[in-house]
């Protein structure tokens, strides 16, 4: 926890924004190993896959598009820093009615949890109870959620998608190809890797009732192994394998297969995503509506990142040649 | 005794250092990494108030009675793909400033508006004298 705080202050004190990314990769990382000591490890593997990976990856990016080092500050920030002081002052104030870490007494773990430890396993019949709430309880919730990310998705794409991609599709191939001549230990050590990691997303997106996994995690590991392609091989063939325009359409399909999910438990003369009527034994049902729930967040996830990931990426071609 | 509260401080000094981020640098890549900060730190939050003593991660096992509270890890599981998404948003709309100000420095955009807006005074009263 303390390391934390360390790296916090060193990100606040360095100018040099690409050792600020770097460190807030690590950032991630260590708060993914606290959630694991605090038994949340489906948290933990969310943290560190989108922590650790995609969001340095985008801010990298991001850096690469526009500058590397922070303007010095001119003035003092003594506002500022008396701002922070108070509200801290008042909100460590306020922990001190909070409930010890780990009281099993505490008023959170009183009120709706221990329905869900204990009637989750025959009302939904899955290990992982966080699964269960994701999917099952908490499904409308979830639903909003992915509308979000797919929303995101959509921003990003209408922020950055460039009018008349066709022409300078030429000198973005050779400024690939003279990217990935060198690095050549890189490129056939991550060839062999990435059907593992794309297996990996996989196994988590079905292990998910299981063992620590789920949707999320399998959409963001997937987008990872294509971006990783595409940062290897070169934008161009990775459009090929995915072009722009299929991985949006993907995206659209992961949030209406989850929505048609809702309305065909409708039509089974169920509420909206209940999944109980979808077989006759209701506790299939709710396997079967997870199955599709899930596959439904995995690919929406997974194509929206690679879609943010594109946009970004895209963005960068035409301004070098602009340079050059 | 008082060590039970010392994830919460942790919060509350990662909060505020997130905070000072946000309103004393005028970098928009720093002002997002603050951000970012701030954010991790609610998830600290949520996940240690789920912590149960003596309890396992909320994977159903025999021969185990107790388990972490599974609500809040599901809550800060959405919310962190959720946040991503987010991030990534604004650093489309960073790179959108950069290309327009040819700056991400606050302090550069809001010269740069002055002065058009100060232009475009200028042009005004010029068209009004006409």
């Amino acid at each position: 926890m303390a390391l934390l705080v360390v790296i916090a202050i060193e990100i606040t004190r360095l100018k040099d924004l690409f050792a600020v990314v770097m460190l807030t990769g690590i950032y991630g990382l260590v708060s993914a190993s606290f959630f694991v000591l605090m038994d949340a490890v489906d948290v933990a593997f969310t943290e560190a896959s989108v922590g650790a990976g995609i969001s340095t990856l985008l801010m990298l990016v991001v850096i690469s598009l526009t500058q590397r080092s922070e303007h010095p500050v001119r003035y003092r920030p003594f506002g500022a820093l008396l701002v922070v002081m108070l509200t801290g002052g008042m909100l460590i104030y306020g922990t001190l009615d909070m409930p010890y870490m780990g009281a099993g007494d505490a008023p959170i773990h009183i009120h709706i949890a221990p329905r869900y430890l204990n009637d989750s396993m025959q009302e939904v019949g899955v290990v992982n109870v966080v699964t269960a709430v994701l999917a099952s309880y908490r499904s409308f919730d979830t639903f909003g959620e992915l509308v979000v990310i797919f929303t995101a998705g959509i921003g990003v794409s209408a922020l950055l998608m460039k009018a008349g991609h066709r022409d300078d599709k030429k000198q973005a191939g050779s400024i690939n190809d003279s990217m990935h001549k060198q690095h050549l230990i890189l490129r056939i050590v991550s060839k062999i890797m990435l059907p593992f990691i794309m297996l990996f997303a996989l196994y988590v997106q079905f292990h998910g009732d299981y063992g620590p996994g789920g949707g999320f995690q399998a959409g963001v590991i997937f987008a990872a192994a294509i971006i990783l392609y595409a940062l290897l091989f070169g934008l161009t063939s990775a459009h090929r394998v995915i072009n722009q325009t299929t991985s949006q359409l993907v995206a659209a399909f992961g949030v209406l297969l989850y929505g048609s999910v809702g309305l065909v438990s409708l039509l089974n003369g169920g509420n909206f995503l209940d999944y109980n009527v979808l077989a006759s034994n209701p506790v299939s049902g709710q396997h079967l509506g997870i199955l599709f729930i899930e596959l439904g967040v995995g690919i929406t996830v997974a194509s929206v990142m690679i879609t943010i990931f594109f946009n970004f990426a895209g963005r960068q071609v035409p301004q070098k040649n602009k340079d050059s | 005794m008082l060590m039970g509260l010392f994830n919460n401080w942790v919060v509350v000094v990662l909060m505020m250092i997130g905070l000072y981020i946000v309103i004393a640098h005028g970098n928009l890549i720093k002002k997002i990494v603050g951000l970012t900060i701030f954010q991790t730190s609610v998830f600290i939050f949520y996940i240690s108030m789920a912590k149960v003593d003596g309890g396992t991660a909320p994977i159903l096992m025999a021969n185990v009675t107790k388990y972490a509270n599974p609500l809040p890890h599901v809550l800060i599981l959405t919310a962190i793909v959720v946040g991503i998404a987010t991030t990534a948003l604004a650093l489309a709309l960073t790179v959108r400033i950069k290309e327009a100000y040819s700056s991400i420095e606050e302090e550069s955009i809001q010269e740069q508006n002055t002065k058009q807006a100060s232009e475009r005074d200028e042009l005004d009263s010029r068209s009004e004298q006409y």
